[in-house]
């Protein structure tokens, strides 16, 4: 479904704030995997996700999507293959917006949008029907702007905006980072459900590591910009979230390593 | 009464204006500027073809046209070029002093005793009434042009304020509502929205155009400085709508828009009787912006000490 192969970005070139946020990064997503991807901060994997979305084009390197190069399309334009959420529940809703016209906003993702009437009778009673699964009273307040909700409900609701059109991809960057315990335990379940009722293909960056453990076929744990472990299967099954630390606390003591060989060799050869 | 029906005519006319400002300012929250020269520029384009013999209801969609041409080329300034939008506004209304000058060949084109939309309300009125020359409305005395007048632009500003809603709740108009809102969420959505923006501004600049040539066939004569300080009196119609209308709904938002435009003509009417020195005009309007806009903010801190300082513990 999504083949990268060995994408770069740099931020700041040239500049004493160079970032060298992706370094060579090549995965593959088969149809219906849902992929889980951990890293330390900078690991560069919301750069990742941005560079899929077409939010940045990459410096090196291809991605394909659906069996197209979209390397060089545009944001919106990838929008028609992707649907996305956020790690800020303001994201991705239109705030003074009511809640039925967000949703019939992504009831046209990636399609035309002309002078037809945006909040049809049929789609009304089917965003009733379909909110109304969310079990957070909304079916009835429709009217309403986003503004009046709370970020979990932004976040559930932007779950289904980014599902309503099945895309060929769902990207979840660290979606309940934000979110109290119980609303992000709440968005996290109808993450789940959503991508195995529906059989979607997602990719989803995490900073729980309980998640990560629990959640997926597949697990990429990234560093400096490079994908370092790549865990599926029976593999994956086996991960618990205290393995998941150990192997950070593994590479945080490798990159130590590294400084302290490299102050040695500066204090002799510098 | 003459005076208070022109006020409420122009008021009426000017609504489109307000409309245009409320799209830029509030839609898409983009300080446009380039209204100041899109309005004249209306009035040029609409009053040099009626002068050249072209039907004025053509001249007047002419001028709408140059006015949405004007507003896309502002746009297009920031989005392709990344110029800051204030700056793209300030450079189109800048380059449209010399081309209004260019259009009218002159500073000021005189519309009297040409054929334009406003004699012919006039004539309209006229075959309804008879032979008539005036009406007594509840014990006043009123012309057959001052009601004709007034009735077929609130007609207008109905119409145009109709029409702005209904585009509004289309794909396209909602699409455009989220872009001023929310564009990150809009290009995750599909939607390009530089496009929005251009598409967005041509329609502001469009019915800040329309305004213009309405006002000058109104007026009787296209001058080339009749746009200076036109984004403020907008603005002001904008605010003052909605402070009277309290709501956040699109189509109380757009009523309190005409409302406000004619509101504020109202005020400057009696203001003006009163005595009031018209060159000091857009000095109290800008005045009044900068308190509208500053007043609530200021009113809410005010508020949040004193029940602070009322809740603080006695010492």
């Amino acid at each position: 479904m999504l083949q990268i192969a060995d994408i770069y970005k740099v931020f700041h070139r040239g500049t004493p704030n160079e970032v060298r946020a992706l370094e060579g990064v090549s995965l593959d997503l088969e149809e219906g995997s849902f992929v889980v991807v951990v890293g330390s901060n900078g690991s560069g994997k919301s750069t990742l996700l941005n560079a899929i979305a077409g939010a940045c084009t990459v410096d090196r390197g291809s991605l394909r999507l659906d069996g197209q190069d979209v390397t060089r399309w545009s944001e919106h334009r990838r929008a028609s293959l992707i649907g996305r959420v956020f790690q800020n529940p303001f994201s991705g809703t239109a705030p003074n917006l009511s809640i039925g016209e967000n949703l019939a906003l992504a009831s046209r993702r990636g399609l035309s949008r002309r002078l037809g009437w945006a909040l049809g009778g049929r789609l009304h009673a089917q965003m009733r029907e379909t909110v109304a699964r969310l079990n957070m009273g909304l079916e009835d307040r429709l009217a309403n702007p986003i503004a009046t909700l709370s970020g979990g409900q932004r976040q559930a609701l932007t779950l289904l905006m980014a599902t309503w059109l099945k895309p060929k991809l769902l990207l979840l960057d660290e979606h309940t980072a934000a979110l109290d315990p119980k609303s992000a335990d709440q968005v996290i379940r109808l993450s789940e459900q959503l991508i195995t009722s529906e059989k979607l293909t997602a990719l989803m960056v995490t900073h729980s590591m309980h998640q990560a453990a629990s959640l997926g076929d597949r697990l990429i744990m990234m560093h400096r910009g490079r994908v370092i472990h790549d865990f599926r299967g029976a593999e994956k099954g086996r991960l618990r979230s205290d393995d998941l630390l150990a192997r950070f606390e593994q590479v945080r003591r490798a990159d130590r390593l590294d400084e302290s060989a490299a102050e040695l060799l500066r204090r002799y050869y510098v | 009464m003459s005076l208070l029906i022109g006020a409420w005519t122009l008021g009426l006319i000017l609504s489109m204006l307000a409309l245009g400002v409320f799209i830029s300012f509030r839609v898409f929250h983009f300080p446009d500027i380039t209204a100041d020269g899109s309005l004249t520029l209306g009035a040029a384009v609409s009053a040099t073809l009626i002068v050249q013999g072209l039907s004025p209801a053509l001249a007047t969609a002419a001028g709408f046209a140059a006015g949405m041409a004007a507003g896309a080329v502002a746009a297009t300034l920031h989005t392709r070029f990344q110029i800051n939008g204030l700056l793209a506004g300030i450079l189109v209304m800048t380059a449209l002093f010399s081309i209004n000058l260019f259009i009218m060949g002159r500073s000021n084109v005189p519309l009297i005793s040409q054929a334009t939309l406003v004699t012919s309300a006039e004539q309209f009125g006229r075959r309804l009434v008879g032979a008539r020359p005036s009406l007594r409305v509840l014990g006043w005395e009123l012309t057959i042009r001052d009601v004709s007048l007034l009735l077929v632009s609130l007609a207008g500003a109905l119409v145009t304020g109709c029409l702005l809603y209904v585009f509004l709740r289309t794909n396209l108009g909602t699409a455009m509502r989220a872009t001023g809102d929310n564009n990150q969420m809009i290009r995750a959505l599909g939607v390009n929205d530089g496009n929005m923006l251009v598409l967005g501004l041509a329609l502001s600049n469009g019915l800040v155009a329309l305004s213009g040539a309405l006002l000058a066939q109104y007026q009787g004569f296209a001058d080339v400085q009749m746009g200076i300080g036109m984004v403020v009196w907008g603005l002001a119609s904008v605010i003052i709508g909605e402070a009277l209308v309290g709501g956040q709904q699109l189509g109380l938002i757009i009523a309190g828009a005409v409302m406000g435009s004619v509101l504020f003509r109202l005020l400057v009417a009696v203001a003006l009787r009163w005595g009031l020195d018209p060159n000091y005009l857009k000095l109290i309007t800008a005045a009044f912006v900068f308190a509208a806009l500053v007043l609530p903010g200021g009113l809410r801190k005010w508020n949040e000490r004193k029940a602070r300082l009322a809740h603080a513990p006695d010492r």
